[in-house]
């Protein structure tokens, strides 16, 4: 019983990873960068719940707030920081993401404060089977993300943008050519990416309640190594990568002996994977051309 | 005396600057008249010098981004802080105390580096980034799990105490040394190869140039200095505690590059001395969560430096308005600069230009005649 209630805990943790891992992956594939503000945006997403919340005391138009300004938000920072260094060396683009995740955290901290705030969203208790006790906002959380990933992923392969965006990723000089406006479907893709980080913001705080400037800080880092882990660029990989993380997440918190190490675990999985399989799970090896 | 002559003093002005810096006021500590708060903020001057210039050799010339910075320096504060401890009962807290540790977390943290870039390097792309970003984590982790005995735990190592009045010319020494490491790397035949990587790759490659391992010695050389400048912030503080090589320490050491100018040491090397002393003078002025303003600014260097200096739509901009046209323009106010047959050129001249410069004095002054005007008449 107790492994399947770590089990779920663990897919539940691994799908909020799976969809910040989708934002990082998509952008990667697309734009061809990593946007290491896209963990900051959670906390943005987060810190508009909370006003909602404070405000309206209704989580799901603090949900649909925080989407909606994420997606502002999204789209600013592509347009003001990245946009203009397109064509110019990948780290210079870097380290703008990296000052932008910098300035986005420390603005959250002059505006709400360094205390952490309490966002109790909502408490549905636990859903209690026989021996089996699982929290109810773990299923939701599983649920919601399951549904948010097919619709993404039949919006990817069967609407027009989403066959746009594909053949962006494949080769945007062809894709330019096919008459395809790869400037706005670059914009189009942060502000996905940014609305599944509203997603992730929510569920993270239905998780735990407290909110802080750096609620996204770790867990970008580790969606990103999900994202890696299953194949930078690959939607499904981005998934699988992040619910593998999420398990290990749940099964090495669960042992006492190795829970203060849980971070470390996760990091190494990541460089063993690079050491083995550089590509991910699902990624693709792309022959490198002058 | 003709010799002296030669030496192209410009080369040199970064270890003379230092050098008269650490003599001044090594003078002046020895004749008491340094307080102990700017004897502490010269050894974090030296501790940042160290840091940014071993940094600048990635960032800058070698073009990956490094974020475990303060990871190796984590590395080398622990194990370097360690043998310390271990080594004072037998030699005291002396000269040999402090070569054997600095020696001891410098080689272990470069050995970090190696085992860190072995996977990371060979790959293309921003891997290098999140895999050193991940290594900062994981050594703050390790440290900050460590038995009380070992390594402190969670309330950190405590280290011997060594005269500080003595501590920080050994610091700027040690400054001194890694300045001749890195420039010397940089302006050798490996240091040409070394930027040939970071301006295209794949060109590097078909030349013959080993792009691993060019790759792999320049970040454990700058790891090395890294785990070297730990030792040294070990010694600094008595204590060394994990909190204190978070990523936003690595991140700080990252503006000190940019704010100095990627690919310049000597940008580093000042960069990194005015960001240390705002730090500390801010501290007092900014408290609570004024405090913050200080990152933000940070975050502003970063983004708007970065923009303006790679931004592709901004290169005919960048071209007229830079500090060397800027300095160009004010030589040449000065008539002793001027020379009439100043050749101007904005590429290197090709080779049959290059032959018509030099055949202009043998010809005869007719020759040179523009043909055109001469048909016109």
């Amino acid at each position: 019983m107790e492994f399947i209630e770590t089990l779920i805990s663990g897919l539940s943790i691994g799908s909020t990873y799976a969809m910040i891992a989708l934002g990082y992956t998509m952008v990667y594939g697309i734009a061809k960068m990593l946007n290491f503000a896209h963990g900051d945006v959670i906390m943005v997403g987060g810190y508009m719940i909370f006003l909602t919340m404070t405000a309206l005391g209704n989580p799901v138009v603090g949900l649909v707030a925080a989407i909606i300004f994420c997606t502002l938000l999204g789209i600013t920072i592509e347009k003001v920081a990245y946009k203009p260094l397109r064509g110019a060396s990948p780290l210079a683009v870097l380290i703008t993401a990296i000052g932008m995740s910098y300035l986005l955290q420390s603005m959250a901290q002059m505006i709400f404060g360094s205390a952490p705030k309490m966002v109790i969203v909502a408490d549905f208790g636990n859903l209690k089977l026989g021996s089996l006790s699982v929290p109810v906002y773990t299923l939701i959380t599983l649920g919601c993300s399951v549904v948010i990933m097919v619709i993404l992923s039949l919006f990817v392969k069967y609407t027009k943008v989403g066959r746009a965006m594909i053949a962006v990723s494949e080769d945007r000089g062809a894709a330019q050519l096919m008459g395809i406006n790869v400037n706005g479907i670059i914009t189009i893709t942060f502000a996905i990416g940014s609305a599944l980080a509203a997603f992730a913001g929510f569920f993270m705080l239905m998780k735990s309640p407290s909110l802080s400037n750096t609620l996204g800080a770790m867990p970008g880092i580790k969606a990103f190594t999900a994202a890696v882990i299953g194949g930078i660029g690959s939607i499904p990989g981005a998934m699988v990568g992040g619910i593998l993380m999420g398990v290990v997440e749940a099964f090495s918190l669960h042992v006492p002996a190795v829970a203060p190490y849980t971070d470390a675990i996760e990091f190494i999985i990541l460089i063993v994977i690079l050491l083995v399989k550089p590509t991910g799970i699902l990624g693709k090896v792309r022959r490198e051309k002058v | 005396m003709a010799k002296l002559g030669k030496i192209k003093w410009k080369h040199y002005i970064n270890y003379i600057a230092i050098a008269i810096v650490t003599i001044v006021f090594g003078a002046m500590s020895f004749a008491n008249l340094l307080p102990s708060s700017t004897v502490y903020l010269l050894e974090k001057i030296a501790i940042s010098i160290i840091l940014a210039v071993s940094l600048s050799m990635v960032v800058g010339f070698l073009g990956e981004l490094s974020l475990g910075h303060a990871g190796f320096m984590c590395v080398g504060a622990y194990l370097g802080g360690k043998v310390s401890c271990l080594l004072e009962p037998v030699f005291g807290n002396g000269l040999i105390t402090l070569i054997i540790s600095i020696l001891v977390g410098g080689l272990i943290a470069a050995a970090c580096g190696i085992i860190i870039g072995l996977p990371a390097l060979r790959l293309k792309g921003d891997y290098l980034a999140i895999v050193t970003l991940a290594f900062g984590e994981i050594v703050r982790s390790i440290f900050m799990n460590s038995g009380e005995e070992s390594f402190g735990g969670s309330l950190g190592l405590s280290t011997p105490r060594y005269d500080k009045s003595v501590l920080f010319i050994f610091a700027f020494v040690l400054v001194l040394g890694c300045l001749a490491v890195v420039q010397n790397l940089i302006r050798s035949k490996h240091g040409r190869a070394i930027t040939s990587i970071r301006d295209n790759e794949i060109a590097a490659h078909a030349t013959g140039i080993n792009v691993t391992k060019y790759k792999l010695s320049v970040f454990t050389i700058s790891s090395l200095f890294a785990g070297i400048a730990g030792v040294l912030y070990s010694f600094s503080n008595f204590r060394v505690q994990s909190t204190n090589f978070d990523y936003n320490y690595s991140i700080e050491i990252l503006v000190m590059v940019v704010l100095g100018g990627m690919g310049s040491i000597n940008g580093s090397i000042v960069a990194a001395t005015l960001i240390t002393y705002l730090d500390t003078t801010l501290q007092t002025v900014l408290t609570g969560n004024l405090a913050v303003l200080q990152d933000l600014f940070y975050a502003l260097i970063l983004i708007i430096l970065v923009v303006y200096n790679n931004a592709p739509a901004l290169s005919a901009f960048r071209a007229t308005h830079n500090l060397s046209v800027f300095f160009e323009k004010l030589r040449k106010h000065d008539p002793a600069h001027r020379r009439d047959d100043e050749a101007k050129w904005d590429r290197v001249p090709t080779k049959i230009e290059m032959n018509e410069i030099l055949s202009v004095d043998i010809q005869s002054t007719s020759s040179t005649v523009d043909p055109d005007k001469k048909e016109g008449k």
